[in-house]
């Protein structure tokens, strides 16, 4: 039955920094336009994001960074991803992520980097868009 | 991916395939229904323990200590969370999982949440198919956790062998609705957050209702002490399940309850494919826009129209 | 202020009249009009709106309580505020060279942010510690990178903030051992650990413990500074955090101070006397985007306290009252958009916590929203203190604002519904109670997701995001880390952990769990461990082990 059918979004921070105003935002938002929010809270190893999004059958991972350390870890996800031979999640990063940067994330396989000041819609619209179901 | 493959896949504990498995059945993905049917012998092996209380009674941190605790006597844990969805916009926010952070990476630990969602079958339905999936997959305990306050949650733990029902100490008003509704479905009381003022005063309050209540005596549910923050109280709550099951097992209780669990779920099963099917084939039919149209005016009873209806759509058709 | 009898009456005939036949051709931009925090902002505000103050009692002078005027006899006239402007850089060694030049340029206070895993207890080998290390501050594994970060560097003659709070108790155990090698007691030794952990618990997320312990490391810290380090700020309580994380002007100043009140009741509970460590606590506040609430939330927040302090606390020192403060210019308000908008922005907001009356001041660069600020930015980022001190004449008169209706107005209204916050929060037990039922977060959390959706709903204007944009392709310098100094860290680590001498290292923790697990004051068993190079991981370990890890509580 489709109307049951329900995108679930795997919401995390992955790094050490403990800014999670946007991610909640977010989470919130996503929430408010009907999808199925999994939030894992802070500190999260690349290790964890995974298994995490893969029990949980998510359709959409959602990474925040302020760090600086997006160049490490969102690659390093995208590999984990790849060796578990998962192609089908959307995976898309937000924080503090300059634009130089963003070319080689999406070459690793992040499909958006949403900057600071992204509108809720723009984020919610892009993953309805995007999402397999 | 095939049905086939699925089955296979959670048979040889693939935990991608139990998740597969699990978001057909949130689903209600007609394929679903197929795979359990495939896997239905191989379940049954699994301790289902239901945990259910007030939002924010610690249920999701006694769970991951229980996990702990259950690791360490090298028993695999499979964790169903549940969570309600907004009835408005039908999304939720899972936030169980941070609470279990813990196992987070322990390959033997299975963690999912689900939301409430409207589901057709009943919340019911979808909490004990997952269940079953996770059963099948071959995990030792799998714990269910659900908010204690609605009915429909109440009836998710029936799936359970083991309930506990958690409190915590403070306001003596909701011992009014532990009263209400979920004292029948306890097998285990816990009063939660020991560290916090008034946790002896409320087990006296829970066992004072224990003892004016005249139900079956051969199980007298414990009221235990817990902290799930550091733990303390948990080896001894894992005792009590333990000797639940066994109480279970010895007084031949668990036959019964397995009796009349699947005479239930048939039951259930029946009513709820021939609501399906009929809903189905009503959907958009003109005599059945048009009959409703009739009944609002007073022009036709519904209870004639229900039998004719009953009796041109499902039963003509079907023979 | 002002008692007049037919004022009343005026006001009401210009507002039928005067007014009425202005909105009848010109209507007003909005019908109501808040505040960034969302009190309601009156069209004029007269001597009737701040009636019931009394000037000796609320407002007072400048330099005695209630302190609404400032700390300060002279306001700036003596000193202008402490221009402070802290950068982090990723080795020890590079900050080394960074104070040194810093110092031959004549400035005195040096500040030192930390990296993530420092911050968290983590060493630079930690999996967690993947990609953070150096990121947004520098590495410190052990005391020899503390050797390196103060290396010919005079603990006696410099002031030292340190941005860290979990494990504020272990960096300054090194910066003692690191002063003991120089020759120089800790009695000398000057600066501030920002030390606030509750605040980590609501907004920042550098927590480590739970509650208690974390309340307890505060407490021993407290003790053995006030009896062996008469200079040090044990703690910098701070709402900066509170209000990034999206809170309001008025929870802003409500959370901070409640948390305030829960050290200081800390404090006294194991004993201390409130005149004897009120003095070193200091304070520190954001700057946001409404000019006037601004400077009312300092005023406000600086009164509340020294009633706080002498009428629930009992303190008999004026200088117990007295709340000192630093302030930082909005992060959350730099937008990535029109990058140089944010040199007006912050212009703007320096300007605010100086009329509020700051002891010191960072202001943000303009490229803050998007990476590491480089050097230029920084450098416009401190002229704006400049020039607005040595310029345009604010600091010349103390407290120039006060006797304005609105701003007397405002400064009572956030006043008055802090106090009603702190009481609630004082309801559920205090400030520990209510974070720990998630209440300041949830709280914090409806006041973020509000402002964001009247933002998306362009209700409220941002330039450059939702009004007035330009396609822009954006341009910036960045300052990089080096990749490479996260693997030399390690290896550095390494080699500290096969050439020190273990046994010590061994027994030194040993003595610390024993320490943790009892009552005794822990900062003088982590001064031992440090002191014989047991790295801040294993530290952090034990304390780890015996005390638990803080999980997060919300959503
Ligand atoms: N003081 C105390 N707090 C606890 C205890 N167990 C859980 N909590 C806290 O209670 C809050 C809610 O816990 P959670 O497990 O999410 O409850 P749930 O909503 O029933 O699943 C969290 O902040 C826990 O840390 C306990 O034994 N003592
Ligand atoms: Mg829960």
């Amino acid at each position: 039955m489709s109307s049951s059918k329900k995108i679930r979004v795997l919401v995390a921070k992955p790094g050490l920094d403990g800014h999670d105003r946007g991610v909640k935002i977010v989470a919130r938002a996503l929430r408010d336009a009907g999808m199925e929010v999994i939030y894992t809270g802070l500190r999260q190893t690349p290790e964890m994001v995974v298994r995490a999004a893969l029990d949980e059958g998510v359709h959409c991972i959602g990474l925040s960074i302020l760090s600086g350390a997006h160049n490490a870890l969102f690659p390093k996800i995208m590999e984990l991803l790849k060796a578990e031979g998962v192609s089908d999640i959307l995976v898309v990063g937000g924080g503090i992520i300059p634009e130089d940067d963003i070319p080689d994330l999406k070459k690793a396989g992040i499909s958006e980097i949403f900057g600071p000041g992204t509108p809720l819609d723009v984020i919610v619209e892009y993953i309805k868009t995007n999402v397999k179901l | 991916m095939s049905i086939d493959e699925l089955v296979q896949g959670v048979l040889n504990q693939k935990r991608r395939y139990l998740a597969r498995l699990i978001s057909l059945i949130e689903d209600e993905d007609i394929q679903a229904m197929e795979a359990l049917s495939q896997l239905y012998k191989h379940t049954g092996k699994g301790h289902i323990i239901g945990v259910t209380g007030p939002p924010g009674s610690g249920k999701s941190s006694l769970v991951t200590k229980l996990t702990a605790e259950f690791r360490k006597r090298s028993k695999t844990i499979g964790i169903i969370c549940v969570d309600p969805s907004s009835p408005f916009t039908g999304g939720a926010l899972l936030g169980d999982r941070i609470r279990m952070q813990e196992h987070s990476l322990d390959d033997e630990v299975y963690v999912r949440s689900m939301g409430t969602r409207g589901h057709l079958g009943g919340l019911a339905r979808a909490t004990s198919d997952a269940v079953r999936a996770v059963d099948a997959f071959g995990k030792d305990i799998i714990f269910v956790e659900t908010v204690g306050t609605g009915q429909s949650e109440v009836e998710v733990v029936d799936v359970a062998h083991t309930v506990i029902v958690t409190d915590v100490p403070g306001s003596g008003d909701d011992i009014q609705a532990i009263k209400a509704g979920i004292m029948e479905i306890a097998d285990i009381f816990v009063v939660n957050k020991s560290d916090l003022a008034g946790a002896d005063k409320k087990v006296t309050e829970i066992n004072a209702m224990l003892d004016i209540d005249p139900k079956e005596q051969a199980w007298r549910p414990p009221v235990l002490l817990t902290n799930a923050r550091t733990g303390e109280g948990i080896p001894e709550l894992v005792d009590n399940i333990l000797a639940h099951l066994e109480h279970l097992k010895g007084s031949g209780l668990l036959q019964k309850k397995g009796l009349q669990r699947s005479r239930d779920e048939l039951q259930e099963l029946m009513k709820y494919k021939l609501t399906k099917e009929l809903s189905q084939k009503l959907q958009g039919k003109p005599e059945y826009e048009k009959a409703i149209k009739m009944i609002a005016k007073r022009k036709q009873d519904p209870y004639t129209v229900a039998e004719q209806l009953i009796a041109e759509f499902l039963f003509s058709e079907t023979r | 202020m002002g008692d007049n009898k037919t004022l009343p009456a005026a006001v009401k005939r210009w507002d039928e009249n005067t007014v009425a036949k202005t909105i009848g051709k010109f209507p007003e931009r909005e019908e109501t009009f808040l505040t960034i925090s969302g009190v309601p902002v009156n069209r004029l505000y007269t001597p009737l709106d701040s009636k019931d103050l009394d000037y000796e009692k609320d407002l007072g002078f400048p330099g005695e309580y209630p302190f609404t005027r400032g700390i300060q006899p002279t306001g700036y006239r003596g000193r202008l505020w402490t221009m402070r402007q802290y950068s982090g850089f990723a080795t020890a060694k590079e900050s080394n060279e960074r104070f040194h030049f810093l110092l031959d340029q004549g400035q005195t206070g040096l500040s030192v942010a930390f990296d993530l895993p420092t911050q968290i207890g983590y060493d630079s080998d930690h999996p967690l510690a993947l990609g953070e290390v150096g990121k947004v501050g520098v590495a410190i594994d052990s005391l020899a990178d503390m050797e390196i970060l103060f290396d010919n560097i005079p603990l006696d003659k410099v002031s030292t903030s340190m941005t860290i709070n979990a494990d504020a108790v272990v960096l300054l155990a090194m910066y003692i051992a690191v002063a003991e090698k120089q020759g120089v007691s800790m009695d000398k030794l000057r600066g501030t650990i920002q030390g606030d952990i509750l605040k980590e618990y609501v907004a920042r997320g550098t927590y480590i413990f739970p509650l208690s312990p974390s309340m307890r490391l505060i407490t021993d810290t407290f003790k053995f500074c006030s009896e062996k380090m008469p200079l040090w700020n044990t703690i910098s309580i701070s709402g900066y955090h509170i209000r990034e994380a999206g809170s309001t002007a008025t929870q802003e100043v409500a959370f901070t101070l409640a948390n305030g009140i829960a050290y200081v009741q800390a404090a006294i509970d194991v004993g201390l006397d409130v005149d004897a460590f009120a003095s070193r606590l200091s304070f520190f506040f954001g700057s946001h985007s409404d000019f006037l609430e601004e400077i009312c939330k300092f005023r406000a927040a600086r009164r509340l306290w020294a009633r706080i302090m002498r009428e629930r606390f009992k303190a008999k020192k004026d200088s117990s009252c007295r709340m000192r403060f630093h302030t930082q210019t909005a992060g959350c308000t730099l937008t990535a958009q029109q990058p140089d908008n944010n040199i007006v922005r912050v212009t703007l907001q320096a300007l605010q916590a100086v009329l509020g009356g700051t002891q010191s001041l960072h202001t943000n660069s303009r490229d803050e929203a998007l990476s590491l600020p480089t050097e230029e930015s920084v450098q416009i980022a401190l002229r704006t203190q400049q020039i607005i001190g040595h310029e345009s004449g604010v600091g010349d008169t103390v407290d120039p604002l006060a006797g304005s209706y609105y701003i007397e107005s405002l400064t009572n209204e956030i006043e008055n519904k802090a106090m009603e916050y702190i009481q609630k929060i004082d309801g559920m037990g205090g400030a520990p109670a209510a974070i720990e039922n998630g209440y300041i977060q949830r709280e914090i959390h409806e006041a973020a997701y509000s402002f964001q959706k009247s933002v998306d709903s362009n209700e409220r204007v941002v330039v450059g995001v939702n009004k007035f944009q330009v396609d822009e392709e954006q341009k910036f310098d960045y300052l990089r880390v080096n990749p490479e100094s996260e693997l030399e860290q390690i290896e550095q680590l390494n080699n500290l952990r096969k050439s020190r001498d273990d046994d010590k290292v061994q027994t030194a923790l040993h003595d610390l769990r024993l320490g943790a697990e009892g009552e005794t004051n822990l900062v003088p068993l982590i001064i031992e461990a440090v002191k014989v190079y047991a790295t801040l991981g294993e530290i952090c370990g034990v304390l780890r082990d015996v005390f638990g890890e803080y999980k997060a509580t919300d959503l």
